[in-house]
């Protein structure tokens, strides 16, 4: 009776035993391939493009001689319409999370916009072309410009920057708030003094989460502005653009190798300033986080 | 010890709390006066927690939370419409279980009551004002030379020490406690203890406690809350603490204190 359950038992823990060794072997292969795959992309369009990487690149405008072909308006077009957005929509986004959590306590309203909000985040890119064209652009009568694009981008990034604006003020914990109303502070000033300073590096890392996202949109800015071949700067926010991802499908899609060569290159400089985004988050936030401990 | 001459600050009236549809306490009628300390104690749960709270109105932050009842302070109902809950926590402060000082300088912790409410003062006058809050907490000596430091440098007894000093520089007449030596060693509650019996004379202080021997120690006053079957938490006697230490009207009460329940 004893010897059964000893045998039951140590079966039991082999193959626990087992279990142990293998699982950590399926979870690397599954790492491996995925951090394999990444490299292989990454390698493949360094190799194709770096040879094209030049001043030229950034500096001229698209040619249809690829040795001189550049995308500075589509750069251009990116920071003026991301850049925007940015400034549109992030705080847009601190302020609705600020009524969310701080103002509305869990009441009704609050928790259909946090709905509405994650629902939104789930539409595909696309459809915010299509609204940004159709109501932004020929309803309101804003065009196909850059203001047009910027909104369109701001309220694509809104629901993914507002979450995490929410996610950051839900981490500071509730005795610091009630301590502060316990001294007859005010909602607006329990946000100012105490919330906001420990919540912001976080807030900003969601902005620039938020810029990164949209710098790499082309779908929506597709269909709002046109695919287009543009030889000028922007002089306005009424100027017609176009953004990198756009400049880099055109590329693509021609037919000449050389063009090919250009767009990794392209997508070169794109990585180039997504990494530079995020180091700018790393040391915002350590920046931040140093004066919040002070304010 | 007691001055049962002294003034009624704070005189509550039937109060009920509900929260959602739970009766957390029911029919409190009692008064706190001036100059005197009055413990709060019983079992966990029974809605000590939740009585200090409409006293200061912070109650107004729970959604879940209402309250029906009068809370007269100095002779005004604060549940009355044209009381601002904002001011009524200025003139009615309130300590913590946990230690919570703000992730600031010590100075600024302590500063922190007098600039949101507008206080006009110089720079001289603030630092005079920390100054005086810090030496009625009895933490002066220990941070003199570094107010600027972070208050997470402090031990968990200097932190609510210094939760204290932030509640008294605003100038409150009435000081609430809720279990502030919980969390702390035998030294630093010994700590507290003297420190609010050397401050009571200014103050109306109501503490609520977990330790009888604190409520013995410290309170002239005491309320004993318990829920009745529908545990609904109520006042079953209200006294002098010697009174009803050495002779407890109630068996509850007696139980309790000998620590059959609770
Ligand atoms: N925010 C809240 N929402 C809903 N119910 C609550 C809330 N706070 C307290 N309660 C309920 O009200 C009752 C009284 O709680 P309260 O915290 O006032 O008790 P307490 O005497 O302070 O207990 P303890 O000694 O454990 O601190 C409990 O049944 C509790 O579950
Ligand atoms: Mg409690």
């Amino acid at each position: 009776m004893g010897d059964q359950i000893l045998a039951q038992y140590s079966r039991r823990m082999r193959f626990r035993k087992i279990l142990d060794k293998v699982l950590p072997l399926i979870l690397s292969v599954a790492v491996f391939i995925a951090v394999a795959t990444v490299f292989s992309v990454l390698f493949t369009t360094i190799m194709t493009g770096w040879h094209r990487l030049s001043l030229n690149l950034i500096l001229n405008y698209p040619s249809a001689n690829p040795n001189e072909a550049g995308m500075r308006s589509a750069i251009l077009g990116s920071i003026y319409t991301v850049g925007l957005s940015a400034l549109i929509c992030i705080p847009l986004s601190i302020a609705t999370a600020i009524y969310l959590v701080e103002y509305s306590r869990g009441g009704r309203l609050a928790s259909i916009l946090s709905y509405n909000i994650s629902n939104l985040a789930g539409v595909p890119s696309v459809i915010f072309g299509v609204v940004g064209l159709g109501f932004l652009a020929y309803w309101l009568g804003m065009g196909r410009t850059i203001i047009t694009g910027a909104f369109t981008l701001a309220i694509l990034i809104l629901p993914l920057v507002t979450v995490t604006c929410v996610e950051a003020l839900k981490t500071i914990p509730d005795d610091l708030r009630l301590g502060a109303y316990a001294l007859g502070a005010t909602t607006f000033q329990v946000v100012r003094r105490v919330v906001l300073p420990r919540a912001l590096p976080m807030m900003l890392t969601g902005g620039i989460l938020g810029i990164s996202r949209a710098l790499g949109e082309a779908a929506p800015i597709l269909i709002v502005s046109g695919l287009l071949f543009i030889r000028d700067d922007p002089t306005s926010l009424f100027s017609r653009f176009t953004v990198i991802p756009l400049q880099l499908f055109n590329w693509v899609s021609r037919p000449q190798p050389a063009f090919i060569e250009l767009s990794s290159a392209g997508i070169i400089v794109l990585l180039i300033i997504l990494f530079a985004l995020n180091g700018l988050t790393i040391a915002l936030r350590q920046v931040l986080a140093r004066r919040a401990e002070w304010a | 010890m007691s001055e049962s001459s002294a003034p009624e600050v704070v005189r509550v009236e039937a109060l009920r709390v509900v929260y959602g549809s739970k009766i957390a306490i029911d029919d409190i009628n009692i008064s706190f006066k001036r100059s005197n300390i009055t413990a709060i104690i019983g079992p966990s749960g029974c809605g000590k927690s939740t009585l200090l709270r409409s006293i200061n109105r912070m109650n107004d932050l729970i959604p879940a939370a209402s309250v029906s009842g009068r809370v007269y302070f100095n002779g005004v109902d604060i549940y009355s419409k044209d009381v601002d809950p904002v001011y009524i926590r200025s003139r009615i402060g309130m300590v913590f279980q946990r230690p919570n000082p703000f992730p600031f300088s010590i100075f600024d912790n302590v500063a922190f009551g007098l600039r949101v409410n507008g206080f006009k003062l110089t720079k001289d006058e603030l630092y005079n004002k920390v100054k005086d809050a810090l030496v009625k907490a009895a933490l002066w000596d220990e941070v003199k030379d570094r107010l600027d430091n972070h208050a997470y440098s402090l031990s968990g007894g200097q932190q609510q020490r210094l939760c204290i000093a932030r509640a008294l520089a605003v100038d409150p007449e009435v000081l609430l406690l809720d279990e502030p030596t919980v969390s702390l060693d035998p030294i630093s509650t010994a700590r507290i203890e003297s420190l609010l019996r050397s401050i009571k004379d200014e103050y109306t202080i109501i503490i609520v406690t977990h330790n009888m021997l604190q409520a013995a120690r410290v309170s002239d006053y005491t309320a004993v809350m318990m829920p009745d079957d529908d545990m609904v938490g109520r006042i079953i006697e209200f006294g002098e603490t010697r009174g009803i230490f050495t002779n407890p009207r109630d068996k509850r009460t007696e139980d309790y204190i000998s620590g059959r329940i609770g």
